[in-house]
């Protein structure tokens, strides 16, 4: 690794040394080869079908069609697995980044009976996923006759004792000065926490809340278990259904495939700054 | 309240201040009782979807129960008996865990390579972040097809750039291979911003320092950065052996949700869900489960014992 980049004058100034030029040229070699896929993937998209198995393959289109991309939003029910996706997502999000806000602070930061008894079966439960245990989680959720519901799809993914544990480190390491500084002028528990502690958490919350976000947008497993009905599928769901469904055209696939990452990818180019200092925050990637 | 105070008070107002600090104690710690209201939404759902579906598992395991869940019997450990001598299931399990074993070392190599390139260029970070974490950002469906056509024989991009005419999806021998890489390419990125935030959070001045005492970068990598990204590197370790060991999507749908050729990627989470919702034999798909969910916890605690000796090591 370079010597220089370290000091602090060469990271003011920016100066291209010799160092430099070496790492931006690998920099920029290692990201084409890793952007290639996604860039072959838009290639293929905007061939026409015919063109698209073509052999043997070329890159670049000879003859630029929108058509795999019109087909998509003609025939498909892909608006409806996108807003489907939303809802979902959304919902997961805003329910696990407030409960496991206040159950992180909860363990860290407040005392009640049973509360090491609990913590532990909190982290017996980060083993368990609908991976690990999808059948018994299915015919639970069967019972509760949520199949083929939003809730169904919703609530099982709304306690996740990853996020708590995270959360509950990052409580630990607030002051308890400040904390003690509002009790004696008088505040109560839930007013501190909210007035106090929530606005310092900000950077942890925005990491658990974005990464909540892109587990839920991106899960397949869950609602492939859980539901039948193409009118309740999500993305990743039901773009694996139109591979399935009418044999392969691929142009298409790669269109829809584009459409499903879109959001995420406008997402992280807005908050990749918060979502890096926010890993950094919550003790994540402590030292 | 410091001590001087106290001393040089008269004995009144000594006692009003020792009572003012006995309340203030109590005022606290009363407001750090019972907080189980606050853990309580979460605990309420965790016992829905988490503790619920173990203890229903558990029982379920013992039952010959089917998708209906009507007129189950209770067929005490035949389940288990059959799931542990059948080799479906140890072929299951075998694929997972040399898919694990193959993509864990190479995912934190490749990522801790990734974070130092992107933390070392002074110009366009913004870049090199998206560049490398863009594929996370996929659905597994999505990297799964696409990879699948890059590895198409005939139309793919891969036997095309590389000159080659492997049938990588439709043999043996490459069918799991294949999987590896993509997941390679699509999850790195995760690690890869896990190391890149611990790198930022590795204070400057110690970097400095060592400069001022004359050590040279490869120094300043094995005594300062390496040692200061142990910990990160402990868990993304744990975090990629929890996740490689779960490993479906991908394969599925690069098999077309088939068992791939030779039955080769069929990893242990389809098997489970096989049994489970194709052949309907819901009580022996929850013996599976516990036998992984067992498996899993022996991971995660094996990693636990690590850790805890390790830590006892440098004390």
């Amino acid at each position: 690794m370079s010597t220089t980049t370290l000091s602090k004058a060469a990271v003011r100034k920016k100066k291209w040394t010799p160092s430099q030029i070496v790492l931006t040229a690998v920099g920029v070699a290692v990201s084409a080869l890793w952007m290639t896929p996604l860039l072959w993937a838009l290639f293929t998209s905007l061939k026409s079908e015919t063109e698209a198995v073509e052999v043997p393959t070329h890159w670049v289109p000879r003859e630029w069609t929108g058509q795999a991309w019109e087909a998509l939003f003609e025939s498909g029910n892909i608006t409806n697995w996108f807003v489907n996706s939303l809802v979902v997502s959304v919902c997961v999000t805003f329910i696990v980044v407030f409960v496991s806000a206040l159950a992180g602070y909860g363990f860290a930061r407040t005392e009640f009976r049973g509360k090491n008894v609990l913590l532990g079966l909190v982290m017996a439960g980060l083993m368990v996923s609908p991976a690990v245990l999808g059948v018994p989680l299915f015919t639970t959720v069967q019972s509760m006759g949520m199949v083929d519901t939003y809730w169904g799809m919703i609530l099982p993914q709304c306690a996740p004792a990853a996020m708590v544990y995270i959360l509950y480190k990052f409580f630990q390491s607030i002051p308890h000065e400040l904390e003690e500084a509002a009790y004696i002028d008088g505040a109560g528990r839930w007013r501190v926490f909210f007035t106090i502690v929530l606005p310092l958490s900000r950077p942890s919350l925005s990491a658990v809340g974005i990464f909540t976000f892109i587990a839920s947008w991106n899960n397949f497993l869950w609602p492939y278990m859980v539901t039948n009905n193409p009118d309740l599928m999500t993305m990743p769901n039901g773009i694996a259904t139109v591979m399935n469904s009418y044999g392969i055209q691929w142009a298409q696939l790669m269109a829809g495939g584009l459409m499903a990452g879109l959001p995420l990818i406008v997402v992280f180019v807005f908050f990749q700054r918060q979502i890096v200092s926010g890993v950094a925050h919550t003790g994540l990637a402590g030292q | 309240m410091s001590a001087v105070d106290t001393a040089v008070a008269p004995a009144a107002v000594r006692s009003t201040l020792a009572a003012d600090a006995d309340s203030l104690r109590a005022r606290l710690t009363r407001r750090v009782q019972h907080g189980g209201w606050f853990v309580a939404p979460f605990l309420a759902l965790f016992a829905l979807f988490v503790l619920l579906p173990i203890g229903r598992g558990l029982w379920l395991s013992f039952t010959d129960a089917n998708i209906s869940g009507t007129g189950a019997r209770f067929v005490g450990l035949d389940n288990y008996r059959e799931a542990l001598a059948s080799p479906l299931l140890w072929d299951s399990l075998g694929h997972s865990a040399y898919f694990t074993l193959l993509v864990v070392p190479c995912i934190v190599v490749l990522a801790f390579l990734l974070a130092m390139l992107a933390h070392h260029i002074e110009r366009a970070k913004w870049l090199w972040r998206l560049c490398f974490f863009a594929p996370f950002l996929l659905p597994s469906t999505v990297a799964g097809n696409l990879w699948q056509w890059l590895f198409n024989p005939a139309t793919g991009m891969i036997n095309h750039v590389f000159g080659l005419d492997t049938p990588w999806l439709t043999q043996k021998s490459t069918a799991l291979l294949a999987v590896v890489i993509t997941t390679l390419w699509w999850t790195v990125g995760f690690s890869f911003l896990l190391f890149l935030a611990a790198l930022q959070s590795i204070p400057r001045h110690l970097y400095e320092a060592a400069e001022l005492d004359g050590a040279g970068a490869w120094q300043r990598m094995v005594h300062i950065t390496l040692p200061m990204l142990r910990n990160i590197t402990g868990l993304v370790i744990t975090l990629q052996i929890l996740a490689s060991l779960q490993v479906f999507d991908q394969a599925v749908v690069m098999q077309d949700f088939g068992p791939g050729p030779e039955e080769s990627t069929r990893t242990f989470v389809q098997y489970t869900l096989e049994e489970g919702f194709t052949s309907y034999r819901v009580g022996y798909a929850s013996a599976i489960s516990i036998i992984f969910f067992v498996l899993i916890a022996a991971v995660a605690l094996g990693r636990m014992w690590l850790l805890r000796k390790r830590e006892e090591g440098v004390r």
